[in-house]
């Protein structure tokens, strides 16, 4: 095992059931990310790219294969240590729906130190230094309805930042965004992999998805190719 | 997280919908302020009928004709009107030991009328002793003296409400006339916070009832710590001289004013108790009402649970938090219905002129049951949104 690597998916399978049909929809997923990659994940509607990126965030079991993250079966750990994992070493940055409404974005930054029990002194430091990193310290104190589409994709890279996760997954945070707002937004996630981050990036858009390193292709619930991306921006 | 911020997060949750949370609370504040008023309304007036009956003494000892009813109840047995209460028996209760007062009582219902105005009183015939015997106080004039008893003097002594009533406000009365049955009465004296009249027992007996018995007779016992062994002393006495052998056949009964307050107490507070099961019952229904809108709360924020759980809460941070939001409003519910149920009692005391008593312990009751209410009807919403998968609250539309 490469001492980097922290994702493997190894024949991974998705079955899911609604009543009674049942719906393959990842056929045996293989591929395996090192710490510090930019990978993005592409590929048609219902070809199974959120249903990766689920299983890749805890939020979701495989139904058979192995997902190991950072070396480990997922499937070892109990409910209350997903939360774990899903608080500690993952970033989520979603397309929609991303922020607690009628909330402030401070509060809204500062939630997932609280359920890490850091003190409120030093959550509400920590939440202000990661919305300066995204420059958006001045909207602390606003609502989370209260500002722009970019602006709620950012406080959502602010919120991912603060636990300081080793990777950040975002489902098409760009998908709702115009092309400048869009690049803006792309920026940060730039720099949080020159620090280091490990970053997976679900998107539509080749102009997107040439912002990373390297590309996946998902086509019906397989790999259609996995390349390194030789256009990079 | 500490209970300090799910406290906030709770009442900050709440405020964001303000209407549907007071609506919500409208249950258990009803619940929480009929229970309070019912029974700080219900001390209340066993506290002033308690004191009403205390002021008859707590070492007088009353003798009633009538059978013996030893069961609690407020009447103590005389049900018909029953002759067996004679002279002879208030000399012999005279001869007692540690009796210092006896005194025969004969009460009717008359008529009193002056000059047109006329008020209808319960009337007592009495000794003179019975003005000391029950502490009785004279804003004018003073009670019959034992010479107008002797002589059958036509005296009244009047309440100061039927003062009011006959004469008005403020008017000296003691030497003014009055007529009861066609006749002449010659006021003495005036009692304070008294609806009563008193006239000499054998003026009443002869001219108002034309009887030579009594309807109950008094018997003051020299100590309070006596008045136990003497109610035995006096029955075995009553039995002797009304010559009976059985208990069970008794003639008469004996009660003390300890006794009546006991009954009294009992009775107010099991009918506290029923009403206050009654209001239980819209405590119940409050809290089926806030389990009803706590589900819809769950169904709405469904997708939000599921971006709590995706950013590390787990199951028990989320059972907590909409828990204690079911117990916050509750809670606020309890403290609001208690403030209106305080308020209500305090204006009903006015009107009904009782004592104004809530006890601290009532509305720590009422606080309590309003938490429990929260717990029991915001757990099982609070289990359901827990226990959402984070991937289902996600998806979900
Ligand atoms: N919870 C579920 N129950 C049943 N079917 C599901 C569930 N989640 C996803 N699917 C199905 O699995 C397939 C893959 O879904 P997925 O969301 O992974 O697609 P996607 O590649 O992210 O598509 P899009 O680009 O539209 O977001 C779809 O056909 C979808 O309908
Ligand atoms: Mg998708």
């Amino acid at each position: 095992m490469h001492s980097q690597e922290i994702i493997s998916f190894k024949n991974v399978h998705k079955i899911y059931k609604t009543g009674p049909v049942i719906y393959e929809a990842l056929k045996g997923i293989n591929f395996s990310i090192k710490q510090g990659e930019f990978v993005a994940i592409m590929g048609p509607s219902g070809s199974g790219k959120s249903t990766i990126m689920n299983i890749l965030g805890a939020l979701d079991l495989v139904s058979s294969g192995e997902y190991k993250l950072k070396g480990k079966p997922i499937d070892s750990y109990d409910e209350d240590s997903l939360a774990e994992i899903r608080n500690k070493e993952i970033g989520f940055i979603f397309q929609s729906f991303n922020l607690l409404p009628r909330t402030t974005i401070l509060k809204n930054v500062e939630r997932p130190m609280m359920y890490a029990g850091i003190p409120a002194l030093e959550r509400e430091k920590r939440a202000m230094e990661a919305l300066s990193m995204v420059g958006l310290e001045s909207k602390a104190k606003n609502q989370s309805n209260h500002i722009s589409g970019g602006q709620i994709q950012r406080v959502a890279i602010a919120r991912a930042l603060v636990m300081n996760p080793s990777i950040f997954l975002a489902d098409e945070p760009t998908g709702n965004l115009d092309t400048k707002t869009a690049e803006e937004v792309m920026s940060f996630f730039i720099e949080l992999n020159k620090k280091g981050h490990t970053i997976i990036l679900i998107t539509h858009e080749e102009n997107i998805a040439d912002f990373a390193k390297r590309i996946i292709r998902v086509k019906d619930g397989l790999i259609d190719s996995d390349k390194k991306n030789g256009k990079k921006k | 997280m500490n209970f300090i911020e799910l406290f906030l997060l709770a009442v900050s949750a709440l405020k964001n919908n303000i209407v549907r949370t007071i609506l919500t609370m409208l249950g258990i504040i009803i619940g929480i302020a009929s229970v309070i008023i019912i029974i700080s309304l219900g001390q209340g007036a066993t506290q002033s009928i308690v004191g009403e009956i205390s002021k008859f003494g707590a070492n007088i000892l009353t003798v009633s004709p009538g059978k013996i009813q030893r069961r609690p109840g407020l009447s103590g047995g005389s049900g018909t009107t029953v002759d067996t209460l004679v002279e002879a028996d208030l000399k012999a209760l005279n001869e007692l030991p540690n009796v210092s007062q006896v005194s025969g009582l004969v009460s009717t219902n008359k008529q009193i009328i002056f000059d047109g105005a006329t008020n209808q009183t319960s009337i007592s015939g009495t000794d003179e002793t019975y003005a000391v015997m029950h502490e009785l106080s004279f804003s004018q004039g003073s009670y019959f003296t034992d010479s107008q008893v002797a002589t059958r003097s036509k005296v009244i002594v009047l309440g100061d409400e039927i003062v009011v009533e006959l004469f008005g406000e403020d008017t000296q009365v003691v030497g003014e006339s009055v007529r009861v049955d066609g006749k002449t009465f010659r006021i003495v004296g005036v009692v304070e916070n008294g609806s009563s009249a008193y006239v000499p027992i054998s003026t009443a007996q002869k001219i108002l009832l034309s009887q030579n018995y009594f309807n109950g007779i008094e018997v003051l016992i020299t100590d309070s710590q006596l008045v136990e062994s003497m109610t035995t002393t006096i029955e075995d006495m009553m039995l002797l001289q009304h010559k009976i052998d059985d208990i069970n056949d008794a003639d008469f009964s004996i009660r003390s004013s300890q006794e009546m307050v006991d009954s009294i107490s009992s009775v107010t507070g099991t009918l506290s108790a029923l009403l206050s099961g009654i209001a239980a019952i819209s405590l119940v229904v409050g809290g089926i009402g806030i389990m009803n809108i706590m589900l819809v709360t769950v169904t709405e924020r469904t997708r939000e649970i599921g971006l709590l759980k995706a950013i590390g809460a787990k199951r028990r941070d989320i059972l907590l938090q909409f828990l204690i939001e079911a117990i916050v409003v509750t809670l606020a519910g309890g403290v609001i219905g208690s403030s209106l149920g305080i308020a209500i009692t305090f204006l009903a005391t006015k009107l009904l002129s009782i004592p104004f008593v809530v006890s601290l312990t009532s509305i720590l009751l009422a606080l309590g049951v309003s938490a429990v209410v929260g717990i029991i009807f915001g757990w099982y919403p609070a289990k359901k949104a827990a226990e959402l998968q984070p991937i289902d609250a996600l998806r979900y539309e």
